[in-house]
């Protein structure tokens, strides 16, 4: 099957356990990690994480609709970008 | 990873915090093979074509939208102008049977708007370009999502005043059938209107144009402004190349999406109009770049070279990310839709006459401004020639959508609501050119479009 690649984005205040959430939720959706970046900046904790999506029976929409309120109970954002527009926009 | 989480982050900050959206996504239809001597059969017609091509547009979009993670705001339809439809059509009402068809099929379809009552009458007018000038009143006052637009100018026709002068008692009509003059609103009045233009309320699907083609529209004031902010000590070398770069990245996003949703949809790419479009979301303001470049308020001494530098910038970052760019790809101005410009209008900081020397290096024009509700129609004429006669001399495209809202003085305010944003009522000077717009006939055209 032909991989569909996502970037989840989670930014907010840094606490315990963010990527062990974010992970587990992905897991129980699906979805294989291939990736996973973090960083501070401009006092912001981002994490990133590169998302093979093609095996999750819960697509793009239901995932976003979990990590919606996963990052709501803990008090962060999160985006989900198709990897097209990351390379659309970032590499000629 | 192959991209950086700086990188990553950009985007979804630009999402998150600066407004970025696709503004929007225009099919445009051609709608010429429906015509017919029968105005009931022409609008039933059009109304199941454009109901079903809508609501797959509205579908598609919304499934593309999420799986790409890019907020597609409007989803808009764009038809053969209207006179060229109703050429035969001996009914009487013809124009507005039209009309309603038009309108219920982008209510069905859920569409946000539908552009293209219209016609082109630069060099003159047929009998079915004139009943559909004389029915805009009724038709715009009576009708929920439809869009006007006539085209009165162009550098190779010259100008058609007689037009313009007709023009200016339809509008003073039209403002005074609904609410606000709200039905001004869904007009513009052009010179050297674009075929593909994605953007309301002057779009239209031109006589040049394939049967469909899929046009979009990107935003990114609030991006432009954030990176603007971060370079105050940038010298205007360094912040053209910072303008640029980020343009270029969001039309790559733009691009993304127009070319997925045409091939999804089945229908050609048509191009991408890299206009910074403001919004009436704090922000998303055209006013506010300006401003953040070093200007006190819009409308200060400056304010048309800060524009000049960046609409250049906005052009050649959009231009080396696609290879489709068109529509109007300026930078829009309209007052009533941008936070910044309304407050310079309050503060007495941008009058009318700096507006129009704004318009002079962007496209688009006077957009969404309100006068006096006692501005005569010769007086709107005369305006809405002076910002014409710029789009021909310089051949460019230009527009006006001016709203003299009833019952209004300067200094009041008006409040449209919604995407149209609220215009304060902007003095017009008290001296008048009707005498001369009353002239007619016909504006020749400049020397440069002499030009084969």
């Amino acid at each position: 099957m032909e991989k569909e690649r996502v970037f989840v984005v989670v930014l907010g205040k840094d606490q315990k356990g963010i990527i062990a959430q974010v992970s587990g939720l992905l897991f129980q959706h699906g979805a294989n990690i291939e990736d996973v970046q973090q960083k501070v900046m401009d006092g912001t904790f981002v994490m990133t994480m590169l998302v093979d999506i093609s095996e999750s029976a819960s697509g793009s929409a239901g995932l976003r609709k979990a990590l919606d309120e996963l990052a709501e109970s803990l008090g962060l954002k999160v985006m989900l970008h198709n990897e097209a527009v990351i390379k659309a926009m970032h590499r000629i | 990873m192959e991209f950086g989480v700086e990188e990553v982050f950009e985007t979804a900050g630009m999402i998150l915090f600066e407004n970025f959206d696709i503004r929007a996504v225009t099919l445009g239809v051609n709608l010429k093979d429906l015509i017919d001597r029968d105005a009931g059969r022409l609008a039933e017609d059009t109304q199941e074509r454009l109901a079903g091509l809508g609501r797959r547009l509205v579908s598609e979009a919304g499934a593309l939208s999420e799986s790409m993670g890019l907020p597609i705001i409007n989803k808009r339809l764009s038809i053969t102008p209207a006179a060229w439809l109703i050429e035969p059509c001996a009914q009487a009402d013809a124009p507005l049977v039209l009309a309603q068809a038009l309108d219920r099929a982008a209510c069905e379809a859920g569409v946000d708007f539908i552009g293209g009552f219209g016609a082109l009458v630069q060099k003159g007018a047929t009998a079915a370009d004139r009943r559909i000038m004389e029915s805009l009143p009724q038709v715009l006052s009576s009708t929920q999502r439809l869009c006007g637009f006539l085209n009165l100018a162009s550098t190779l026709a010259g100008m058609n005043m007689d037009a313009i002068v007709r023009l200016g008692h339809i509008l003073k009509d039209m403002a005074a059938a609904a609410d606000k003059g709200i039905a001004c609103a869904k007009f513009v009045a052009f010179c050297n209107a674009p075929e593909d233009n994605p953007f309301m309320a002057g779009a239209f699907h031109g006589g040049g144009e394939a049967d469909a083609a899929l046009n979009v529209g990107i935003s990114g004031p609030g991006v432009v402004r954030a990176v603007v902010d971060k370079h105050p000590e940038a010298d205007l070398t360094e912040l053209s190349e910072i303008i640029r770069r980020t343009v270029f990245k969001i039309t790559r996003g733009g691009e993304l999406v127009g070319r997925e949703l045409a091939r999804r949809l089945g229908v050609p790419f048509g191009v991408v109009d890299i206009s910074l479009a403001p919004t009436t979301a704090i922000g998303d303001s055209v006013g506010r770049i300006l401003e953040g470049m070093g200007l006190e308020r819009v409308g200060a001494p400056g304010t048309t070279a800060a524009l000049a530098l960046l609409i250049d910038a906005v052009k050649k970052g959009g231009a080396m990310a696609s290879g489709r760019v068109g529509g109007l790809s300026g930078t829009f101005i309209p007052v009533s839709e941008d936070e910044a410009m309304i407050e310079a209008v309050q503060m007495g900081a941008l009058s009318l006459e700096k507006l129009e020397a704004m318009t002079a290096v962007c496209s688009v024009g006077l957009d969404m401004f309100a006068v006096p509700g006692d501005t005569s129609a010769g007086t709107l004429s005369a305006i809405i020639a002076d910002e014409l006669a710029i789009g021909m001399a310089n051949d460019k495209t230009t527009g006006v959508r001016v709203i003299p809202a009833p019952g209004t003085v300067a200094g009041d305010m008006i409040d449209f609501g919604g995407l149209l944003g609220r215009a304060p009522v902007m003095p017009v000077c008290g001296f008048s050119g009707e005498a001369f717009v009353a002239r007619g006939g016909s504006m020749p055209p400049p020397i440069r479009s002499l030009r084969n």
